[in-house]
């Protein structure tokens, strides 16, 4: 329930008048539950915790000061990203549609082998949302529903999606996907709907709880998740030293993922 | 406009029942399908996420474009001054907003979230090209209505603003093709469509749909009514069919050259052109050979020089090679796979690398036919209750100089 919340509030944050219904939203559950704006938890009922605790306070905004990203470097992933696909699949609830066919499922990260023709060399890596500084997807939706947060996460506002798919069409990663079938058995933090399109949008309720992508977390020595802005963070770091590709770089998009051993 | 023409209702009859009866059923069909559709999900469609726009897209940028081309018979006369376009305008000004109304239905039905349609128009994202369209598409209507209020009133208010009308249809006209063809202009991840050539291409495809429909609608019309059509109109419409035709192959030849000197866009170039199966066909034949060559012949043929059948039959098949053109663009254009990584073969579980296959599924057709339904009794109401049809087309009517 909070992290839902963690995600909405900000993802709302940047419009004002969604930002309103969520003041009134945190005023209503205060009322009712009797607690002020600054407790962290609550019991609304026996067993049931209203509970506030994460890195960022949830009315906290989001800000351009961080930039998240990924560095994932292929020569350690042992299986070609196989356990990130997993942990995705299990945090955010898809793979397992019933009555779309394979090329109407939903994937939001999958392992990508890459034969080069002339050498033969064979690449395994992980794609997914490369959460672009300038996404296409973001400049060609009609409503804003697909948007870049302050902090540089791509996502879709799912409350105002239509369902159009210009934004699959317009992403060169092929990382989108449209949902076409009802959906049950979601994850409350991870809302999936059907008639609407969605993607990697990098854990951001993980990552508002202070916590890391689940992929990173499956694929530790391999991934590294952090602040592209700051100097100091160990992304930042290991980026200057070693450097990072972006796929397709040619259609300069500043992707927040890089690869190494691409 | 000409004084001596006089302008009334189309009549009754079983033949008006009919024409209704028969699109009324399409749009019962396409209507059904719609709710079949949302109900279900689009897993019961043949889009998937690697072909994720299909049938119902071609249908309604066809009627879309179709409808730009269609109101530029009334443009000819009003903005250029030709006299014997001058009592055209008023059906071809209801072509216009029917095909339009028939084209945005279709895309509108097919979103996956229908019932957002009032988040559309309250959440507006000024960069998204569709954003602009939906602003063009209402503005179109809006002026369409306008201008066919210049056309019709007969006060002196409504005759001082026919002009200006008509100049003010004629840009917007143009903004709103180029806003359709930009849809695929601008996409920079897809090899077949990152083109601006795609804005005029649409302008000049849009002429000439537009004059095949309203050559068709117009002939049905004053055979139905029973009314005289003299071959005078008809030549001025067969030649600019013809010259529009050509134009739409002069952007094309440009368009495929430029790609083929540019090795980037090699892949894709001899998929369309040369392995590309039914994608290929659809260029040879649907769009080169019976698109454009073909009604070309009928039309410049002297032998076949005011014969009613072959401009019919012009056409049609000019029709035909809009929709091979759109289908081949947009089904055919999604179909080739997305490059990753250059000079490499890549594989997915998620289709990766692979020319992908696209087979429309039959709610998907009939939500189009269902579109098409909208637009053809549009027309047929508009016909039979309001004057838009000359009481005669006849060479002495419409010709002054005629002996």
């Amino acid at each position: 329930m909070s992290d839902r919340n963690h995600m909405h509030q900000n993802v709302d944050q940047n419009r004002g008048d969604d930002g309103n219904i969520n003041a009134y939203r945190r005023q209503f559950m205060a009322s009712v539950v009797g607690i002020s704006g600054v407790a962290t938890v609550a019991t609304i009922a026996p067993g049931i915790i209203l509970q506030q605790a994460q890195a960022k306070p949830a009315d906290e905004m989001v800000t351009n000061k961080v930039r998240w990203g990924l560095l994932i470097d292929t020569s350690r992933l042992t299986d070609g990203g196989d356990a990130c696909v997993e942990a995705c699949k299990k945090e955010h609830g898809w793979g397992n549609e019933k009555l779309s066919n394979k090329e109407q499922d939903a994937q939001w990260i999958r392992k990508v082998k890459v034969t080069e023709k002339m050498t033969g060399h064979v690449t395994s890596l992980p794609v997914m949302c490369q959460h672009c500084d300038t996404a296409p997807c973001v400049d060609v939706c009609p409503t804003g529903a697909s948007m870049k947060r302050a902090d540089g996460i791509v996502l879709v506002n799912k409350h105002i999606c239509i369902g159009c798919r210009y934004c699959m069409m317009a992403c060169p990663y092929k990382a989108r996907s449209f949902v076409h079938e009802t959906l049950t058995d979601q994850r409350p933090y991870s809302p999936r709907g059907r008639g609407v399109v969605e993607s990697c949008n990098m854990c951001v309720h993980r990552v508002d709880a202070g916590k890391k992508p689940a992929c990173v977390e499956a694929a530790p020595e391999a991934i590294l998740f952090g602040d592209l802005n700051d100097k100091e963070s160990d992304i930042s770091k290991a980026l200057k030293e070693f450097g990072g590709t972006q796929i397709r770089a040619d259609l300069g998009l500043n992707t927040g993922v890089r690869y190494r051993g691409i | 406009m000409n004084k001596r023409i006089t302008f009334s209702e189309a009549g009754g009859g079983l033949g008006f029942i009919t024409l209704l009866m028969v699109t009324g059923g399409m749009i019962a069909l396409g209507f059904l399908s719609f709710l079949y559709m949302e109900h279900s999900g689009h897993h019961v469609t043949g889009m998937n996420n690697q072909i994720v726009w299909g049938l119902p897209h071609v249908f309604a940028i066809f009627m879309i474009v179709a409808a730009s081309g269609a109101a530029n018979i009334g443009s000819v006369g009003t903005v250029f001054g030709k006299k014997i376009y001058q009592p055209l305008g008023r059906l071809s000004v209801i072509i216009a907003i029917a095909l339009l109304i028939g084209g945005l239905l279709v895309l509108v039905l097919d979103l996956g979230h229908a019932d957002r349609l009032i988040v559309a128009m309250t959440h507006f994202n000024p960069k998204s090209i569709f954003t602009w369209n939906i602003a063009l598409y209402s503005g179109f209507l809006g002026i369409m209505f306008f201008y066919l209020w210049t056309m019709m009133d007969r006060s002196k208010l409504a005759k001082s603003l026919y002009k200006p009308a008509g100049y003010i249809a004629f840009l917007w006209r143009i903004i709103l093709t180029m806003g359709t063809g930009s849809i695929f202009g601008f996409l920079v991840s897809r090899q077949y469509y990152d083109a601006a050539i795609m804005a005029p291409l649409f302008i000049t495809l849009s002429y000439v749909l537009g004059t095949a429909i309203y050559t068709l609608v117009l002939m049905a019309a004053y055979k139905w009514t029973g009314r005289e059509l003299g071959d005078k109109v008809l030549n001025r419409l067969r030649y600019t069919l013809a010259i529009f035709i050509a134009a739409v192959l002069f952007f094309e030849l440009a368009r495929h050259l430029t790609n083929l000197y540019a090795t980037e866009h090699h892949g894709i170039e001899s998929y369309i052109l040369l392995d590309g199966g039914i994608y290929t066909f659809l260029f040879w034949g649907g769009q080169i050979f019976l698109g454009s060559l073909v009604p070309m012949f009928l039309v410049w043929c002297k032998k076949l020089k005011d014969n009613r059948l072959a401009l019919g039959v012009a056409a049609a098949l000019a029709i035909l090679g809009g929709v091979s053109f759109i289908y081949n663009v947009l089904i055919g254009g999604q179909s080739y796979p997305l490059v990753l990584f250059p000079n490499a073969v890549v594989e997915s579980s998620f289709f990766d690398g692979i020319t992908n296959s696209y087979f429309p599924s039959l709610p998907e057709m009939l939500l189009g036919i269902g579109g098409v339904g909208v637009t053809l009794l549009l027309i047929v109401i508009g016909v039979k209750v309001l004057r838009l049809l000359p009481d005669s087309l006849a060479d002495k009517v419409t010709d002054p100089h005629h002996k």
